[in-house]
């Protein structure tokens, strides 16, 4: 983790037009991580994605930051369902087969 | 190329409101939006559709010429052309109709749209995405057999154009994603590249089953070697193993053999086990002679 890349936050600012208070009501909610460094404040390149998505689901389908934040839990839910899903359905088929 | 239904795609009368159109366009674009449905064509698909919808009947120019030529889109070029001749004869016949500039992919909209109201750079919002940072990530498919992963399996993909070589870890699961970090489309403005994904598609044609790290093979048994015992030489996933049935071995009877399964993922040297099942074949077709030893033994229980 030590030499992960990191964008500025003011960088991010200027390029979506937003305000740096922003970033900091996501960091509270706890859907971003930032890095303080010599008085500034970063945001690790790997939560650009998440960021995008946080920008999209607001501006696209009005969303507040704390639905959003549901939103990521649920779709992290999906995920390790769908994981524990394949593993069923390739059990399923081991009793199955030859049927 | 098909008429498409606008006011179906969207669920509504032809007599819809603005204020109708935007609130079913909002409520689907919640449904199928691509980001609360990762991973799901299907949703990808019908949110294109409600977008493209949306675009026309939100318009009230493209309203009007979809619902007046719509159906018959050929009558609709006949329109576009009138139009341009009268804007010409205005003197403000200058709009670009290139199909570049928006940036946004292509096949967005689909060809039916296309021909009525023309390609990119007509002034459509791009569904009010906000421009990108970081470049947009790759989605890819790689269709390898069991018998590939059972080893790390280097492997070079032409993405677009640029050769990746990339190495797929011995014990992958089937359908696991693997990213790759900065090798999806370039950023803008300085911003990070985007990743690729690639999912795997494993194929199994190997007489085992694979279970997560673990093997499972049926062993078909002849009567006589199982009830007397005996030696047997079968198949692992990579060697031959010899295995010592014992006397009275019942049907079903399961056996492990540790670490004989498939490599555990990205935990080099381990491995799962193998998990055998035997299956008692009972014998067909007996002589005679053999139906008198048979009943021979029965007499005797």
């Amino acid at each position: 983790m030590e030499d992960q890349k990191l964008v500025l936050v003011q960088t991010l600012c200027t390029h979506y037009e937003l305000e740096a208070s922003f970033f900091e009501s996501l960091e509270e909610i706890g859907l971003i991580i930032l890095v303080r460094e010599n008085e500034e404040v970063y945001v690790p390149e790997a939560e650009v994605t998440d960021l995008e998505k946080v920008l999209r689901l607001q501006k696209e389908l009005d969303i507040n930051l704390e639905g959003i934040d549901v939103i990521f839990n649920l779709l992290g839910k999906v995920e390790s369902l769908q994981t524990e899903l394949t593993l069923a359905k390739q059990r399923l088929d081991y009793l199955n087969r030859g049927i | 190329m098909d008429f498409i239904d606008y006011y179906k795609s969207l669920g509504l009368a032809k007599t819809a409101s603005s204020e109708e159109i935007k609130k079913a366009y909002r409520k689907l674009a919640r449904k199928y939006h691509p980001d609360v449905n990762p991973d799901d064509k299907e949703s990808e698909r019908k949110f294109k559709e409600i977008n493209e919808a949306n675009e026309v009947l939100s318009n009230l120019d493209h309203r009007a010429k979809y619902d007046r030529y719509g159906k018959d889109w050929k009558n609709g070029e006949e329109y576009e052309r009138q139009q341009r001749q009268r804007r010409s004869t205005q003197g403000q016949g200058g709009r670009s109709q290139g199909s570049s500039g928006q940036g946004f992919a292509d096949g967005n909209f689909s060809e039916y749209f296309e021909s009525m109201f023309g390609g990119g750079g007509s002034g459509f919002r791009q569904g009010g995405r906000s421009v990108k940072y970081k470049g947009q990530d790759l989605n890819a498919e790689l269709h390898l057999n069991l018998k590939d992963v059972y080893e790390d399996f280097p492997q070079v993909l032409d993405v677009g154009g640029n050769k990746i070589r990339v190495t797929i870890g011995a014990g992958i699961a089937n359908e696991q994603t693997i990213k790759i970090s900065g090798k999806g489309n370039l950023g803008a403005n300085g911003g990070p590249n985007g990743d690729l994904y690639i999912k795997i598609q494993l194929k199994n044609d190997t007489s085992f089953h694979r279970m997560g790290n673990n093997l499972h093979k049926n062993i078909e048994l002849d009567l006589y070697t199982a009830i007397l015992g005996g030696d047997l030489l079968t198949d692992t996933f990579d060697s031959k193993v010899k295995l010592k049935i014992a006397p009275e071995t019942q049907n079903d009877t399961k056996v492990k053999l540790k670490g004989k399964g498939f490599p555990i993922y990205k935990k080099k040297g381990e491995f799962g086990d193998l998990i055998l099942t035997y299956s008692i074949k009972l014998p067909k077709n007996l002589t005679e002679n053999e139906k008198e030893l048979f009943k021979e033994l029965k007499a005797l229980r």
